[in-house]
């Protein structure tokens, strides 16, 4: 293969941040594809455009998804790159790695593809950068011999995702990486064989600073909440006044629903347990002296979504506290997530995210389809207009029953 | 012999440390002794760093096999990577600390985005490997980590701040809700092959893609018509069909959206603003980019309170001071005209001028 330059993209070599030019550079040592991607993103990079066609369907058997097919638009140029399809192999919990499996991926990789990846997609697979047609199937056995599955793609549930959980962080108010592992063990055949309008993910966060971004990446989206009082260790307290922490400034000033209140004379800080939203803020700031109340879970939220098509969406709060024990198994989330998808296949039109389902018939509708009760917890405000939808059959139909004409005796 | 169908992730038990086995679900505090170095506590006393080093995300085996030696040689062999794609080592014997850090710092690895960082950005795939970007995202998110690298080996902002890339409006990832959002943007309508379409679309779900109903049928041709007065250019009608070629290498480039944030503390979730409705796809370095958002980051810090996020500020002061604090040109172009527009109006007397 001759040295083709690539002047552009050798400018990104330079500069502190670690380059990505140098790792196709370092792929393309060993693999030809990887080379030819280098030029055409060279290409890309003189032209200010794409050089990808439109994916097409390529996967492996058993299975509706995983596999994004890639094909250079000019095959004749580029043979290496003709296919260069995408493989997600589903990550384990929290991203959490031993060397041996990194490696394993590694050499399998370097076995049949470009050995290029990227180390996360933004769902959180595995994304393996690369490969031809004929090696999708090979792949697959290998990577399914060596412990590993393919991730989600398309009209399914896609690839659950959690935060590092109790793994690493005092802040989880549920087992984020046990709840992810069951659930998506679970639903395997939700996420393999894509069978809905559209796709649906989930993501599990400990807590409200949602390091997944669940509320805005997921359709699912589980926060981790309490529903007793924050716990506050008043011997702590007294620890951050004496290194002169801004205990009034920085934590009570800005506690949202005011319900923080520190004595500067006992170096005393108490809260309204009622009034608190669990924003977090507090424990963020004073983690050695504030703790998440005693009784755990989450709160279930519903619809986040991209653009397109209605804009974007966040989710929406739909049961404000839902227990997420490892000990029954997560029943109560399986089985209200169960109903709510059902309700969405049902309703749902080709390519509608189910928060834009809701968004179309109502969240009452949903509400009262799937079972789930209306509380004020569900809006920050009640409507403001007046056009309610009666369910007519609970009325009083003896007027309504007569011919227009009769209605001058109405109500004699 | 055939695949194993099913049998989903691995376990993530088998990848957890000794000292995270020991002490899962038990951690009760953290502290940042310096950028990039996170120490846990826990219940028991035992103690863990881990130590994050930044990612360039797209990597080759060669760099996640590098990452292995180091694992192995500090780490017991673990690892992990974080939600913005970062690496972290993890720690569980302190008296390695320091040797992995000056290891790190000889073979040239970014040691940081803790605390009020800019951590890694959250990006996607552009001219690597997309069919529908208008921008690129690797080249662009090197070139503004590049410039704004003193700020992720350090902790001297206001508050933390995220950034997202997407390289169209299908904003994978989560440039919708980041501090500081950067969308690849067209802004040409798609050109139709008719002949492509006459032989496999679906027209039906290409009309139905359109979100502002620019596209109809066009049954005479066997093929549809864009009401280019209509159309915004979201490229939807490309990712269902290829007869729909969108990409215009004179036109197309980057918006800039700030103020979204995700977490619950202090404020509510929010959606970040466009400020920025286009800047050119000047590759390899996107100088206009980058300056742009420098300039947003140092006004900011130079505002803002203390622990305040970018959105947060901007709300405080108002949008319409953070225009003219900013000099950026406001233009009917950030008025929004979608579906939920009139929330966005101004219902109200009160403003700054
Ligand atoms: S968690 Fe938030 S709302 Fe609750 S006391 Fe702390 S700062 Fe206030
Ligand atoms: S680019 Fe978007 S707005 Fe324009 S015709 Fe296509 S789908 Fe409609």
């Amino acid at each position: 293969m001759t040295e083709k330059k690539t002047p552009l993209l050798d400018e990104l070599e330079k500069g502190k941040w670690p380059s990505f030019v140098t790792e196709i550079k370092r792929a393309a040592v060993k693999s030809p594809a990887s080379a030819e991607l280098l030029q055409v993103l060279e290409r890309s990079y003189a032209e200010r455009r794409g050089h990808w066609k439109h994916g097409g369907i390529v996967g492996v058997r058993g299975y509706g998804g995983g596999v994004i097919g890639r094909y250079v638009d000019e095959p004749e140029t580029y043979p290496n790159i003709a296919e260069f399809h995408t493989v997600r192999i589903n990550q384990p919990s929290g991203f959490f790695y031993n060397t041996k499996t990194l490696r394993t991926i590694c050499d399998l990789w370097e076995k049949h593809g470009s050995g290029l990846t990227n180390m996360h997609g933004s769902t959180g697979d595995v994304i393996l950068l690369g490969c031809k047609t004929e090696s999708i199937q090979p792949i697959f056995d290998d990577y399914s011999e060596a412990g590993f599955d393919l991730g989600g793609s398309g009209s399914c549930l896609r690839t659950t995702n959690c935060c590092v959980g109790p793994g690493r962080c005092e802040h989880a108010c549920y087992d984020t990486l046990e709840a992810c592992y069951n659930i998506t063990n679970e639903f395997m055949d939700e996420l393999h064989r894509p069978m809905w309008p559209y796709k649906s993910k989930i993501k599990f966060s400990g807590c409200a600073n949602d390091c997944t971004g669940a509320i805005a990446r997921a359709d699912i989206s589980v926060i981790g909440t309490w529903r007793d009082s924050l716990r506050i260790d008043q011997n702590a307290i007294k620890e951050y006044a004496a290194e002169e922490f801004p205990i009034q400034s920085a934590v009570v000033a800005k506690c949202p629903t005011h319900c923080l209140t520190y004595n500067k004379e006992t170096q005393e800080l108490s809260v309204v347990a009622e009034d608190c939203t669990r924003c977090n803020h507090c424990i963020n700031l004073m983690p050695k002296a504030i703790q998440a109340g005693k009784e755990k879970g989450a709160t279930l939220l519903v619809g986040g979504k991209s653009t397109i098509v209605q804009s974007a969406f966040m989710s929406s709060v739909v049961v404000p506290f839902m227990k997420m024990e490892v000990e029954d198994d997560f029943e109560e989330f399986k089985d209200t997530v169960r109903r709510i998808w059902e309700w969405w296949d049902e309703n749902g039109k080709t390519r509608e995210r189910i928060g834009e389902t809701i968004f179309r018939l109502g969240m009452g509708k949903f509400l009262r389809e799937t079972e789930i009760p209306p509380v004020p917890q569900q809006v920050f405000r009640p409507r403001a207009n007046p056009y309610v939808f009666w369910n007519q059959e609970e009325l009083d139909q003896s007027g309504t029953a007569m011919d227009g004409s009769e209605v001058k005796n109405y109500n004699k | 012999m055939a695949a194993k169908l099913d049998q989903g992730p691995p376990n993530y038990k088998e990848m957890l440390p000794p000292v995270i086995l020991e002490n899962y679900g038990k951690w009760k505090y953290h502290e940042i002794p310096r950028p990039g170095v996170l120490k846990h506590v826990s219940e028991t006393g035992a103690t863990m760093h881990s130590v994050r080093v930044a990612s360039p995300r797209l990597v080759s085996i060669d760099f996640v096999r590098d990452l292995c030696v180091i694992a192995d040689e500090y780490c017991e062999g673990f690892l992990r990577f974080t939600t913005r794609n970062n690496v972290e080592f993890l720690v569980g014997d302190e008296a390695k600390l320091n040797p992995l850090l000056a290891e790190l710092e000889a073979k040239g690895y970014c040691v940081g985005g803790t605390g009020a960082s800019i951590s890694n950005i959250i990006h996607t795939q552009g001219w690597v490997h997309c069919h529908t970007p208008a921008t690129d995202a690797s080249g662009v998110v090197k070139a503004v980590m590049d410039d704004l690298y003193e700020y992720f080996d350090s902790m001297k902002l206001p508050a933390k701040l995220k950034m997202g890339l997407a390289c169209c409006l299908n904003m994978c990832g989560s440039t919708h809700c980041s501090d500081i959002g950067i969308v690849g943007v067209h802004r040409t309508p798609p050109r139709i092959d008719h002949d492509k379409i006459r032989k496999g679309t679906e027209i039906p779900s290409l009309v139905a893609s359109c979100p502002t109903g620019a596209i109809r049928p066009d049954p005479k041709n066997k093929s549809v018509i864009v009401n280019n007065d209509k159309c915004m250019y979201c490229g939807n009608c490309y990712t269902m069909s290829p007869a729909m070629e969108i990409y215009d290498a004179k036109n197309d480039g980057i918006a800039i959206l700030i103020g979204g944030k995700v977490s619950n503390a202090r404020s509510a979730p929010s959606f970040s603003r466009m400020v920025i409705p286009f800047l050119p796809n000047n590759a390899p370095r996107w100088p206009e980019t980058t300056k742009a958002i420098r300039d947003i980051i140092e006004l900011w810090i130079a505002n803002a309170h203390k622990g305040e996020r970018l959105g947060e500020w901007v709300e405080r002061i108002g949008w319409e001071r953070f225009f003219s604090l900013s000099g950026l040109p406001f233009s009917d172009m950030l008025i929004d005209d979608y579906i939920f527009a009139r929330e966005t109006f101004r219902t109200g007397a009160a403003f700054k001028y």
